[in-house]
């Protein structure tokens, strides 16, 4: 903090100097642009939301929004969906980055299979299992094959709508728990080697490591990637449209919808500025829950 | 029986050893088998006739291989012109978010300077930050910009998606770059710039092809901007999203499995940096 203080203190004179000049030039077009494409719109898209279509001030969008008949669906989907789908991804991926992180023979191409959902999109990971849970789909084939099922069961019918939470829920952890394992993988790299030896030879069995050593280290990471997966699953919207169609009704589809079909700008930004609140209030209080201490890991 | 008891206890040591070693790869393969049968399952239904979507049950196996599905896909309208503009974006996206975040990486690997922690913490936030929901009061603005349906509207958000990570891994690739073989340019004659151009960044080509492969799954993912801020002039994911309701199942495994193909190789180039991208900031 001192040595902060004091750069701070020289800060006028430093600006002129050409060694201070040229980073703070490197910075500017990052710094501009970054301004221009984020806080300009957040700005822009709380105006818009207490704007009526005339553009007189007030909360009519706000009243739309609250009085659309899929408004109390979409906000109680969006969050069920984070409910079930964040814990999934966290064992899941920390499973995954341990069992990478014991460095077994061949964990190399492990790693590989298991981060290329990383580069699918959600709408392309909506498609894949919908080719999987459709009527005449690959699931129905594998049950009948098996003998399960007599007749193909339509798991995507709007009459089975818990089977098609259920659809999404395992194509969005299909898809996003390689996020999560890349940044347990990369937390784990920083816990020094030491500690898991000395606790091997201490006697404790894997479990115990994972419970007493592992963890409380991964904390930072797995704040981050509680807060990263939180933010995602407020915006999800392709792969639920692409498995759900209108059944599903999340917060990031009534924005879209409200945008691109009713074409009302501002309601559609009254969805946008409750994300933006909700992204905001998840983040402020995972970073209150798992208080990260000066001092450890990952800092 | 005191000889035989300590090769007892070994050996049920040593079973134990092998018993974990089974358990670990059945674990290690059971998951990789959730990652990979999806994607072959899709690819699957893509490479087989347009009828075959329809039977019941299916084969599981690629007994009757067909490029019948793909070449419908690719030939059906707007489909090729939509492929051509989100490599057109993606590639844009890449050299703007190149232009205009190397620099700021290499101030970040090479200065210390007021403001540096200040900056650091912005751009890890936007990292994090959902960008593309910005995508709709943007639309309000492009549309006073005449830029409303222009592909340039679309390469600027997603250039803003990708310009923090573009950021932290060109930091990261250039603090890797040895600085003293930078100043040993210089003392002997080159400029800073010349020991820029002619010493870090041959030496950082590969990381910031990285962070360019990067920019390119990205932008090749991403629906929702694309979706509010394009009509007709729109990229692969939007056009395969718009038609959602309408298009028969064929189509969408096909554009499935059409758009999944960049991140079968995404993995291969990005291996080293992937921890870059995604662990703590430094």
């Amino acid at each position: 903090m001192a040595v902060g203080a004091r750069r701070a203190a020289s800060f006028p004179a430093a600006i002129f100097r050409s060694e201070a000049a040229l980073p703070l030039g490197l910075l500017a077009p990052t710094v501009i642009f970054l301004s221009l494409l984020i806080l300009v719109p957040i700005a822009q898209a709380v105006l818009l939301s207490f704007q009526a279509a005339d553009g007189s001030f007030g909360l009519d969008a706000y009243k739309k929004m609250f009085g659309d008949t899929a408004f109390a669906d979409s906000f109680r989907n969006t969050i069920l969906l984070l409910v079930a789908i964040v814990p999934i991804q966290m064992v899941l991926a920390l499973a995954m980055a341990l069992l990478i992180h014991s460095r077994f023979p061949g964990h190399g191409v492990f790693l590989y299979v298991y981060a290329i959902p990383l580069a699918i999109s959600d709408l392309a990971a909506g498609i894949v299992w919908l080719s999987i849970f459709t009527d005449q789909g690959y699931l129905n084939t594998i049950l009948t094959g098996l003998g399960l099922i007599k007749e193909p069961l339509a798991f995507l019918s709007y009459e089975n709508l818990q089977w098609v939470f259920t659809a999404v829920v395992v194509a969005e952890s299909w898809r996003a728990t390689a996020l999560v394992l890349v940044i347990l993988l990369a937390g784990l790299q920083l816990i020094p080697r030491e500690y898991f030896e000395a606790a091997e030879l201490f006697g404790a069995n894997r479990v115990k490591r994972t419970l007493l050593v592992v963890l409380p280290m991964l904390k930072p990471s797995l704040q981050s990637a509680l807060i990263i997966r939180t933010i995602f699953a407020f915006n999800a919207f392709a792969v639920v449209l692409a498995l759900a169609g209108r059944q599903l009704p999340v917060l990031g589809y009534e924005a879209y919808d409200w945008y691109y079909n009713n074409r009302n700008n501002n309601v559609a930004a009254a969805f946008a500025t409750l994300i933006l609140v909700l992204t905001i209030a998840a983040t402020v209080t995972y970073l209150r829950l798992f208080r990260v201490r000066e001092g450890e890991l990952g800092k | 029986m005191t000889a035989a008891a300590p090769t007892l206890r070994r050996r049920t040591a040593s079973r134990r050893v092998v018993l974990d070693r089974v358990l670990l790869y059945t674990v290690a393969v059971v998951l990789a088998l959730w990652t990979l049968i999806p994607i072959y399952l899709v690819a699957l239904a893509a490479f087989s006739e347009r009828s075959a979507i329809y039977e019941f049950p299916k084969p599981l196996l690629p007994t009757r291989f067909s490029t019948d599905t793909m070449s419908f896909f690719v030939n059906s309208t707007g489909v090729l012109p939509s492929v051509r503009n989100s490599i057109i974006v993606a590639i844009s996206t890449i050299v703007l978010g190149l232009v205009i975040g190397a620099p700021a990486g290499y101030a970040l690997a090479r200065f210390r300077f007021p403001g540096r922690d200040g900056f650091q913490v912005g751009v890890l936030v936007s990292k994090m930050f959902p960008i593309a929901i910005l995508s709709i009061p943007l639309a309000v603005t492009f549309i006073d910009l005449g830029l409303y349906d222009n592909l340039i509207a679309v390469i600027l958000v997603h250039t803003a998606m990708v310009l923090p990570f573009i950021v932290i891994v060109t930091s990261g690739v250039f603090l890797a770059v040895s600085r003293e073989l930078e100043e040993a340019a210089q003392t002997l004659g080159t400029s800073r710039f010349g020991a820029f151009t002619r010493i870090a960044l041959p030496l950082a080509l590969p990381g910031l092809a990285a962070a360019a492969i990067f920019s390119f799954v990205t932008s090749w993912n991403e629906v929702f901007a694309a979706t509010i801020l394009t009509v007709r002039n729109t990229t692969l994911p939007a056009q395969v999203l718009a038609s959602l309701n309408i298009s028969p199942l064929y189509f969408r495994f096909a554009g499935g499995f059409f758009m999944i193909i960049p991140s079968l190789f995404f993995i291969f180039f990005m291996r080293k940096y992937l921890f870059n991208l995604w662990g703590p900031g430094r």
